[in-house]
């Protein structure tokens, strides 16, 4: 169990700042969903809940999401799901249960990082920004290679745009962390794919504006090949080909669900497609 | 644990608690303390269920919340809620529900959390709340893990239950229906 030497909850972003620098090795707490999993001692916690970052704000341009909103707030929040596709209502559905969901913070799963973030998928295939008290506002994709800096992560801003977006992802079990999770967006005239749990954190793929919006085969097997050549790895949930091959599949039925494709004609686009991969693969 | 003690005031199960306690102590460990062996730990992981109580009337894991962020709030656990668990619990009893029983008071803090979550939307909405769907309970308790019963004894008193408190939603009717009587354990030694 993670032991707290000293306790502090600060009442503006500033002070929690503040704090942050001047205590050696203070860290800020998000929802506190993996302390039992740890054995260390952490000089300082400080705890956001006094500084009022539990809060969606809607404005004409964006959704403003504060660190503290819960996975069960984000996934209730009707106005929000309903502009983004439904993506993050999609993937936080399996996120252990509705107790946990209430507990873990929006905040905490981006600033983690962690390579089995189903939220931080959905997140980042759309038009994404946090906000750092110091560093200011980052594009969620910058963000991923960003060193963990001392800064607060105080809000996560999705912007508005007409998003066809899909989710898609593959566990062993309910609840269980996903083998690998594919996010497809369309905004701004282009497909973005955020792939994860490869086992390592998730990264976009942007395609080419070229791409059009209800893709046929041949344009599906080219994502597909961009999909495929991420790096995976093998771990406890699955193979590093495994997940090679399924990010693939996914990625093709993420899309062809956001372009309105039914399920049976994204079956057959697939079963194309991977004929089309094959034959090329064999060429060369 | 930390030295450095902290003050906490809550209500737990309706009455008035103060303590000082370490802040890494969590709400887990302090309701036990206090006599609620209805909560339970089993895996250590924030994934079973089993320590599930209401903080201000939600079901949350008391096994992740340290006690500084359950200042000036309400706690309940099973011991407080005799009375409102006595259907679910007879609906338990009547299907044959449990083996070991050791999941479910956390079973049960979630279903009545559900129950009155549906029950507030659908105020909310000025509608007459109705029955949850099969696959609805499936999702909403999802993170209430049984190791021993294979949840179809706990499925079918979950149906009993909602089908004794709701009205069934529209265009369903064998889905929340409950299971043919059985013979409870008083007929069946009579």
């Amino acid at each position: 169990m993670l032991a707290f030497a000293r306790y502090e909850r600060p009442a503006t972003v500033d002070e929690a700042l503040q704090l942050l620098h001047s205590k050696r090795g203070s860290r800020v707490l998000g929802g506190g969903m993996w302390m039992r999993l740890s054995k260390r001692t952490v000089p300082c916690v400080i705890d956001l809940s006094d500084c009022g970052l539990n809060t969606i704000e809607e404005t004409d341009g964006a959704f403003r999401i504060g660190a503290y909103v819960t996975l069960r707030d984000l996934e209730r929040a009707d106005a929000f799901n309903e502009a983004t596709g439904g993506v993050l209502n999609a993937a936080v559905q399996d996120i252990v249960g509705v107790q946990f969901r209430r507990l873990a913070t929006v905040g905490g799963s981006v600033f983690g990082r962690f390579g089995f973030s189903d939220v931080l998928c959905a997140l980042l295939a759309l038009d994404t920004e946090v906000e750092l008290a110091e560093a200011g506002r980052v594009p969620l994709a910058a963000f991923m290679n960003m060193p963990y800096e001392r800064d607060i992560l105080t809000h996560v801003i999705v912007r508005k745009h007409a998003y066809r977006a899909s989710y898609q992802c593959l566990r062993k079990a309910a609840t269980d962390f996903p083998t690998i999770n594919v996010c497809a967006a369309r905004w701004g005239g282009a497909w973005h794919l955020a792939v994860g749990a490869r086992p390592a954190k998730a990264r976009l793929v942007v395609a080419a504006h070229s791409l059009s919006e209800r893709p046929d085969s041949a344009e599906l097997a080219s994502i597909v090949e961009d999909v495929r050549a991420l790096t995976y790895s093998s771990n406890l949930w699955g193979s590093e080909r495994y997940r090679r091959h399924l990010a693939g599949v996914l990625a093709a039925r993420a899309i062809a669900d956001a372009a309105g494709y039914t399920e049976a004609e994204a079956d057959a686009l697939i079963a194309t497609l991977e004929a089309t991969i094959e034959a090329k693969e064999v060429r060369a | 644990m930390s030295q450095n003690l902290i003050e906490v005031a809550l209500t737990l199960n309706g009455k008035n608690v103060t303590a000082r306690v370490a802040p890494d102590t969590t709400l887990y460990t302090f309701v036990r303390e206090r006599g609620c062996a209805s909560v339970k730990c089993a895996c250590e992981t924030t994934n079973c269920g089993l320590c599930t109580v209401w903080l201000d009337g939600s079901a949350v894991l008391s096994c992740a919340i340290p006690m500084a962020r359950v200042n000036g709030r309400e706690v309940t656990t099973l011991e407080g809620l005799r009375e409102e668990s006595a259907a679910f619990a007879r609906c338990l009893a009547e299907e044959g529900a449990e083996q070991c029983g050791f999941c479910s008071p956390g079973l049960i803090m979630n279903v009545l959390a559900m129950e009155r979550e549906i029950r507030e939307r659908a105020a909310g909405q000025g509608v007459e709340p109705t029955a949850p769907t099969d696959d609805e309970l499936n999702a909403y308790l999802a993170g209430n893990l049984c190791r021993c019963t294979g949840y179809e004894g706990q499925r079918r008193a979950l149906r009993r239950y909602v089908a004794e408190r709701f009205a069934p939603a529209a265009g369903t009717d064998q889905d929340v229906s409950p299971a043919p009587a059985t013979a409870t354990a008083g007929e069946e030694r009579a």
